[in-house]
C-alpha cells in the first residue's frame, strides 16, 4: 500500500532511505522538499537521483489533502474543511489580523470529551488524525507561508491524540521541517494530566488549558473529563513546573450567564491559580444548537476582566472572529458528517 | 511515554471471561474508595495506565474491573491473558462521580454499567431506576442479580437482538418512548461519548435541567 511521505519526521524518513538502500542524508533532501519547499511530487525532488525517486514513487506518495470547501466570514476568518477518511471531515480557521495569520488546527475527528457547550462532541469520537493530516492543516490553505501563529483548539483533545500531536510540533518547529518558533505554537488541552506532562517535557509549545469553572461541582456539569482529571490536579501539576520566561500557560474561560460569571468565580479562581505566572483568556459563549447555556453580556464580560486584572491575574478577552461562519464550533464537519451518514 | 505517578504493583486473584470479549479481573482491595470512582490501570509502569471504573462494592474484599478487550490496544489484550497472582500496576481509586442516597436515574451503555453496579453492591439501588443498554443479550452483565434486586426498575435495552423482558432498541430510543421523564431527579449516564452526549441532548430536550445531569465518558 502506498504510504504518505508528508507527516513523516526525519527520524522517520532515514528509516525509509535506509531500507532503500539510498545514502542517509537522503533523508534531510525529502525533509527539505516536503516541508520547506512544499513540492506536489516526487518527481520534483530533483537532487535525488532517479533510481532514489522510482523507489520512492513505487512505495510513497506526497500525501497532502487540499481543503474541500472554504467559508469566508465578513471579517476576513476562514474555515477550511477537509476530509479526514470517509464521510469524515475536520475543520481548520484561519484569522487574520494585522500582521498576523493564525491557523487554528484540528487534532481528531471528533471528540470524546464530551463538553456541554461544544459542537464537536457532538460527533463522538471517530477517528485520531495523523500528524501528517495536522500538518497539512496548514500546508494545505491559501495562506500557506504566511501563517505566524498556529493554536490546537480546534476538533478534538489534543493530548488523547498525544504522539501524533507530538510529532506534528517537531515538524512544525525543527529547522528540517518549517522550522517555526514553539514560542508561536499554543497546544489547548481540556486537562488530560499524563498528556499534559509529556507535552511539557517534550515540547517548548505554549499551554493553554480549558478551565471554565474553579468549581468541581459546576466544572463536572460542563465538562465529563473533571471526573478523572479534577482541574484542582491539573492546576497542581502545572504549578509545579519550570516554565521559564518564555514559555506561557494561559486559562481558557468561556462566560456563561448566570453559571461562572460571578464575583465568587473571580475570587475562586484567584485562590485557584494562586503562585502562577499564567493569563486567563475569557471568551464569548456562542450558543450552539439545542444548548441550554447562554453567553454573559458584555457588561458582565468586562466586570469580570477588570477585577480579576485588580486582583493581579493578567486577563484578556478574546476577540470573536468568522462569527458568521460559526468559525469555533465544529457545526461545518458535524453537518458533512450527518450529510454523509444519511446517504 | 506518558507521565503519571503514582502506581503500586497488585497481584489479581482471579480472571474471568465473563461475555465474549469481556473480563472482569480482581485484587485485593489496597484502599477505601467510593462508588464511582476509577483507577488507572497498566502491566507495566512505563506504559500509560488507562482509567477505568471500579466494578465491586466498597465493603468487599475485592476490588473488581470490568473491561473489554479491544485488539488493536497495548493494554487489554495482554490483560485479558493475565492469570492468577500475575502483576498489575494500578493507582488509588480518585474520582467524582458520585451518587448516593437522591433519587436518581442511572443510565449506561456497555461496560459503562461498571460504576452502577458498584453503587448497587454499595446499597444505594434502592430508589434508582437503572438503563442499561447493549448490542446483544450476552452484554447484560449481572443481569440475573440485577433483575432479582431491582425487579422492573432495571430496564434492559438490545438493540441488535430480542429477548423476554427486553426493550428492543437503543436507550435513547426507550428514554423517548418510556413517557414523561421526571424532572426532580438527577441522571448519571455512563458509556461511550456519542451516547453520553446523545442522551444528554435528548434528556435536555425533554425539559431536565443540565444541573441534574452528570456524565462520566470513557476515553
Amino acid at each position: 500500500m502506498i504510504q504518505p511521505l508528508f507527516g513523516k519526521t526525519l527520524s522517520e524518513l532515514q528509516e525509509i532511505v535506509v531500507q532503500a538502500g539510498l545514502p542517509r542524508f537522503t533523508a534531510a533532501q525529502i525533509a527539505d522538499w516536503l516541508y520547506p519547499k512544499r513540492v506536489a511530487s516526487i518527481e520534483e525532488m530533483t537532487n535525488l537521483s532517479k533510481k532514489a525517486r522510482s523507489w520512492l514513487s513505487d512505495h510513497y506518495e506526497i500525501g497532502v489533502r487540499m481543503p474541500q470547501k472554504v467559508q469566508v466570514s465578513s471579517d476576513g476568518t476562514k474555515k477550511y474543511l477537509f476530509a479526514a477518511g470517509a464521510g469524515k471531515f475536520v475543520e481548520t480557521a484561519m484569522i487574520p489580523e494585522n500582521d498576523r495569520v493564525t491557523v487554528c488546527v484540528s487534532s481528531q475527528v471528533g471528540c470524546k470529551m464530551g463538553c456541554l457547550f461544544c459542537m464537536t462532541g457532538k460527533q463522538g469520537f471517530q477517528a485520531q488524525l495523523t500528524a501528517g493530516e495536522i500538518v497539512n492543516q496548514v500546508r494545505s490553505i491559501e495562506e500557506a507561508g504566511k501563517v505566524t501563529n498556529i493554536v490546537y483548539m480546534g476538533m478534538g483533545e489534543p493530548f488523547d491524540n498525544l504522539e501524533q500531536v507530538l510529532k506534528s510540533l517537531e515538524i512544525l518547529t525543527a529547522p528540517w521541517g518549517y522550522a517555526m518558533s514553539p514560542r508561536r505554537i499554543t497546544v489547548s488541552t481540556i486537562g488530560i494530566i499524563p498528556g499534559m506532562l509529556t507535552f511539557l517535557e517534550r515540547s517548548d509549545a505554549h499551554l493553554a488549558v480549558s478551565l471554565h469553572t474553579p468549581f468541581d461541582e459546576e466544572r463536572q456539569m460542563l465538562m465529563p473529563v473533571q471526573v478523572a482529571y479534577p482541574i484542582r490536579d491539573v492546576v497542581n501539576e502545572i504549578k509545579s513546573w519550570d516554565f521559564g520566561r518564555q514559555r506561557r500557560v494561559s486559562f481558557e474561560y468561556i462566560l456563561f450567564g448566570g453559571l461562572n460569571d460571578t464575583p465568587r468565580h473571580v475570587n475562586e479562581l484567584v485562590r485557584l491559580l494562586d503562585g502562577l505566572r499564567c493569563r486567563i483568556n475569557l471568551i464569548r459563549f456562542h450558543p450552539i444548537p439545542g444548548t441550554p447555556l447562554r453567553g454573559s453580556s458584555d457588561e458582565t464580560l468586562f466586570g469580570f476582566k477588570d477585577r480579576l486584572n485588580e486582583k493581579g491575574i493578567l486577563t484578556t478577552i478574546r476577540a470573536s472572529r468568522g462569527q458568521d461562519i460559526y468559525a469555533a464550533c465544529g457545526l461545518l464537519s458535524t453537518k458533512e458528517l450527518v450529510k454523509n451518514e444519511k446517504v | 511515554m506518558e507521565k503519571m505517578t503514582g502506581l503500586s504493583a497488585v497481584q489479581l486473584t482471579s480472571n474471568r471471561e465473563i461475555s465474549p470479549g469481556v473480563h472482569l479481573i480482581a485484587y485485593q482491595r489496597n484502599a477505601g474508595f467510593q462508588p464511582g470512582q476509577v483507577v488507572r490501570i497498566t502491566l507495566d509502569p512505563a506504559v500509560p495506565p488507562r482509567i477505568y471504573s471500579i466494578c465491586s462494592g466498597p465493603h468487599e474484599a475485592e476490588i473488581r474491573i470490568l473491561f473489554n478487550v479491544k485488539e488493536d490496544g497495548w493494554l487489554t489484550p495482554r490483560l485479558a491473558r493475565c492469570r492468577t497472582n500475575d502483576t498489575i500496576w494500578v493507582s488509588s481509586p480518585y474520582g467524582s462521580f458520585f451518587c448516593a442516597g437522591e433519587p436518581a436515574w442511572w443510565i449506561a451503555t456497555g461496560t459503562g454499567i461498571a460504576p452502577f453496579y458498584s453503587m448497587f453492591r454499595a446499597g444505594w439501588a434502592g430508589n434508582k431506576r437503572l438503563i442499561h443498554g447493549a448490542r446483544y443479550l450476552n452484554q447484560f452483565y449481572f443481569a440475573e442479580e440485577l433483575k432479582q434486586e431491582m425487579g422492573s426498575r432495571y430496564i434492559r435495552c438490545c438493540s441488535r437482538e430480542q429477548g423476554d423482558d427486553v426493550f428492543p432498541g437503543r436507550v435513547s430510543d426507550y428514554l423517548q418512548q418510556g413517557g414523561p421523564l421526571p424532572r426532580e431527579v438527577k441522571y448519571y449516564l455512563c458509556g461511550k461519548a456519542l451516547m453520553v452526549v446523545e442522551v444528554r441532548d435528548l434528556l435536555i430536550a425533554e425539559g431536565i435541567p443540565y444541573e441534574n445531569i452528570l456524565a462520566e465518558i470513557y476515553f
